[in-house]
């Protein structure tokens, strides 16, 4: 079905709050707030891959009055519960210092866009905390509501799956916390006890379980993608005249790029594809792709530290075995907070791998020399740098270009100013949305953490007020007609929003602008754009 | 309802204080026993609290960054909000502690034009820095009389108390010359308790544990205030009670000193005996927050994660391979083992 709520009736929120205490308003499953649980045969598979992650397999649906919990739902949380406050001390600190000062409360764009309190990731945390008082501590126990506790009920699980759900783990509420309170890690903590009394949802385990076995999140099996990298090749070759090479799965090659494979999939990912591939090929740079791990983005982020492990070493697996110097990881978000974060820890030390040099500049990557791995933005920003690019600019003169920081490559990891330098480097036009919408204080596009599923359209929209009317004021007011961003999530989710809050402006990869400016040697006069538009002047 | 009841709560310790140390006369016992107590509890709940944190490992560095990284020399790097290294994070933390930080960013939801605007319809952020402001003018306050309190526990006083006092009293206001910090922190309370009240948002999200130590607080600073003012306590008495107090003396005699005192007192010793227990321990959990706390260094450093699973692998290149070979090959794609090489290793 078709969602078709237009902009001014879901406009028709205030930020009013209930009379009533919040523990005793029962959680609301209106069509558009929820996603679809896992299909049986997705966690079978999983649970054959993972040894029993994912249990209590069964058909249910959120707005069934009975979930079908287990018998004994009520210990596996508590256990669940207490092992986790064992192995994270995040957890642990963030259950217990919250003062409930309301810093974070209007930080959240489902709350912005929605009003709905629980959507203050204060209020979404003590969903949480609200039990772990009950259950863990003794004021707790003995003092009950006035203390902040209640019981752990068939009810406080619906709300859990609810509102966790509708948390895309974006961090923005954690930037503002005085004790860095964040919402995300609580976020990940709930979502892995919910995995444990069966209650999950499809559009992140479906990813997962494809990445598992393909490779890739979208399932498609080695030869599919080599398929369909030989067709870009053609599309390039079409419009450049240049036939670019496209080594996969070859050994004894310098770099091994990996990039989130929504983009070789669907438009407008695949022109940025098209970029890296022609970059790479004009700079002669000694790499190779790989079909084994052809995922940057990692759906086990948003499903439990053993699934984001499983997948990640997919990276370093692959890497050993064609027996590359380092690795560049291409434009995706939730890629870069697990290469960041937590990658070497998981599945290092990177001790087979050698800190990045590039080759066309000499420049050294220290700030990567545990990992081995670098983003491509600053790969190609040094190139840029060093003059080892020729880029015609001219050639995106009909783009007013604007930067949408993508979360998690912004707040888990600060790369701000390597995408700006090198959109500056390739278009003449650029201008920045207000400042308090962009870099660290970025919106999130309201579709991370594997919610950018069709179901959940209409929170989608609402959580995309924040960036839809950032880019709504630039567009009015310096005529942006172009959204660039680094994350393979974003150009997916950026267009519905971007039609949605501000219809007219396009959604593009960085590295596809690079490509549409890139100067290759041998090329023939271009007369159109990657999108097989016509260039400016050539209309 | 919340804040009545903490109210009431707070009313009954006066009360309690009154009778006990007053019509009942159990002025050892409220003078000495009880804050021992309280002390004590305080001690170990604050140990066993921080411990019991610590118990729990960081796994992984979870740092959020506020700015631009440490890349290319030639981008400029944010040190203090994106910290590299131990020095940096340092500041970072430093700055967090002393100055609230990160609650000078915040900024509020403003929404304007009506839902009939469509698209148009604003949503606008504007810089918001009551919170900071309170809370400053509330911790600060607060410090200044906890270390002005010290005067009463250590013979000769120390010059910078001394000094201390006569910043605080350099207005002259009123005999005896009122001490600023002890206005500010009552001004300061106020301010964050109408804030509560007042935003209907903050209100919803507002437990009793919220009102609670903010009219405990109001009490110690109120019943301070009226026995310096007021009641006008021999100070010499209750210097020589708290000298006691922490010789751990019992023999010391408490007469003469007022009512007020032990009330004053009593509250002041519910406050550090709820302490540990409360979200008052965001005191000490400020520095164990592992997203401000680490340097943004996780990929040029290996860092060990104490519980890390080696049992949790990839799903491997070869069973991968085994599944897709033919097609690869079909495709052209380099495989590890050609068809027949395989069909070897299976019989075998
Ligand atoms: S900003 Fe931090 S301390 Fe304040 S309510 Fe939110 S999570 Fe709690
Ligand atoms: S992490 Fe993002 S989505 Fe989740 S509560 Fe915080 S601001 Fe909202």
């Amino acid at each position: 079905m078709a969602w078709n709520v237009k902009p001014e009736e879901l406009l028709q929120y205030d930020y009013k709050v209930p009379q009533k205490n919040w523990m005793d308003v029962p959680p609301e499953f209106k069509p558009g707030t929820w996603c679809y649980p896992a299909k049986a045969e997705i966690l079978e598979y999983l649970n054959k891959a993972t040894k029993g992650d994912f249990p209590h397999i069964r058909e249910w649906v959120p707005t069934d009055a009975d979930w079908k919990l287990p018998e004994d739902w009520r210990e596996r949380i508590k256990k669940g519960f207490r092992e986790r406050l064992d192995k994270y001390r995040s957890f642990k600190v963030f259950m217990d210092v919250c003062v409930r000062c309301g810093a974070c409360a209007d930080k959240c764009h489902f709350y912005i866009g929605g009003g709905d309190p629980k959507n203050m990731p204060v209020l979404r945390a003590e969903l949480l905390r609200s039990i772990y008082r009950g259950e863990f501590t003794l004021a707790g126990k003995i003092l009950g509501r006035l203390a902040g506790a209640r019981k752990l009920e068939e009810d406080v699980i619906k709300e859990w799956f609810l509102y966790f759900y509708q948390c895309t783990e974006c961090r923005r509420c954690s930037l503002f916390c005085p004790y860095g309170i964040d919402t995300a890690e609580i976020t990940m903590m709930a979502r892995e006890l919910l995995h444990l009394v069966g209650c999950n949802i499809n559009w992140i385990l479906e990813p997962a379980s494809n990445s598992n076995r393909t490779g890739n999140h979208m399932g498609i099996q080695p030869h599919a993608y080599y398929g369909m990298m030989e067709f870009m090749c053609d599309d390039i070759e079409e419009i450049t005249g240049v036939k670019v090479n496209c080594p996969v799965n070859e050994k004894g090659h310098e770099v091994l790029f990996i990039t989130p494979s929504g983009d070789i999939f669907a438009d407008p990912g695949t022109y940025t594809y098209m970029g890296y591939l022609m970059l790479f090929h004009e700079i002669g740079l000694d790499y190779t792709w790989s079909t084994y791990a052809s995922e940057g983005g990692n759906f086990g982020l948003f499903t439990s530290d053993r699934m984001m492990k499983k997948l990640n070493a997919k990276m370093y697996a692959e890497a050993k075995r064609l027996g590359v110097k380092y690795i560049i990881g291409g434009e995706c978000g939730h890629m870069w907070r697990v290469l960041n974060q937590y990658m070497d820890t998981m599945n290092g030390p990177a001790d087979f791998l050698e800190t990045p040099v590039s080759p066309i500049t000499g420049t050294r990557f220290d700030n990567a020399a545990g990992t081995s791995m670098i983003h491509i933005t600053e790969f190609t920003s040094d190139l840029m740098k060093h003059g080892k690019l020729k880029l015609d600019p001219s050639r995106n003169d009909d783009k007013i270009v604007t930067f949408h920081d993508s979360c998690n490559p912004a707040r888990a990891m600060g790369l701000l100013d390597e995408p700006r330098y090198v959109i500056q480097n390739v278009c003449n036009n650029f201008v920045e949305m207000p400042e308090d919408t962009i870099r660290e204080k970025t919106f999130c596009c309201s579709g991370g953490s594997g919610l950018n599923t069709d179901e959940f359209m209409e929170m989608r929209m609402r959580g995309g007020i924040g960036r839809g009317n950032a880019l709504r004021h630039v567009q009015q007011k310096n005529g942006v007609n172009t959204l660039a961003t680094i994350c393979a999530i974003d150009r997916a989710t950026l267009p519905p929003l971007a039609r949605y809050w501000a219809p007219g402006v396009e959604v593009y990869g960085v590295h596809e602008l690079v490509a549409n400016a890139l100067v290759m040697t041998g090329e023939k006069p271009r007369e159109v754009d990657l999108r097989q538009e016509p260039l400016p002047g050539m209309e | 309802m919340n804040a009545l009841y903490s109210l009431f709560a707070v009313f009954a310790l006066v009360v309690i204080a009154l009778v006990g140390a007053g019509a009942a006369g159990m002025e050892q016992l409220f003078g000495l026993y009880i804050p021992w107590l309280a002390i004590a509890v305080f001690l170990l709940g604050f140990v066993a609290k921080v411990i019991g944190w610590a118990k729990s490992p960081v796994p992984f560095r979870i740092p959020t960054t506020g700015g631009q990284m440490k890349s290319h020399d030639w981008i400029r790097h944010d040190k203090y909000d994106n910290p590299a290294t131990a020095g940096q994070t340092f500041v970072r933390m430093a700055l967090e502690v002393l100055l609230f930080r990160s609650l000078f960013r915040n900024i509020a939801v403003q929404r304007f034009g009506s839902a009939a605007d469509g698209v148009d319809v604003k949503v606008r952020y504007a810089s918001a820095k009551w919170l900071w402001l309170f809370a400053l003018i509330f911790h600060y306050s607060f410090l200044v009389v906890f270390i002005r309190h010290w005067r009463l526990f250590l013979d000769p006083v120390p010059s910078f108390i001394v000094a201390l006092e006569a910043v605080e009293t350099f207005l002259q206001i009123g005999v005896p010359t009122l001490y600023m910090s002890g206005a500010a922190l009552v001004l300061g309370a106020t301010l964050l308790l109408l804030r509560r009240f007042l935003v209907p948002q903050v209100r919803y999200i507002s437990q009793a544990a919220d009102y609670f130590p903010l009219f405990l607080i109001l009490g110690v600073a109120l019943s301070g205030i009226v026995m310096r003012y007021w009641a006008k306590t021999d100070i010499m008495a209750v210097k020589e009670v708290t000298m006691a107090l922490f010789s751990l003396n019992p023999a010391v005699h408490i007469e003469g000193v007022g009512a007020i005192f032990f009330v004053h007192v009593f509250l002041v010793s519910c406050l550090i005996a709820y302490l540990p227990f409360s979200k008052l321990m965001h005191m000490g959990g400020v520095f164990l927050s592992p997203t401000r706390n680490l340097p943004n260094d996780s990929r040029a450093r290996y860092h060990r994660n104490p519980w890390n699973d080696p049992n949790v692998k990839a799903h491997s290149y070869t069973a991968y391979e085994d599944e897709f070979r033919e097609k690869m090959i079909e495709a052209g794609l380099p495989v590890e083992k050609t068809l027949e090489e395989a069909a070897k290793t299976e019989a075998q």
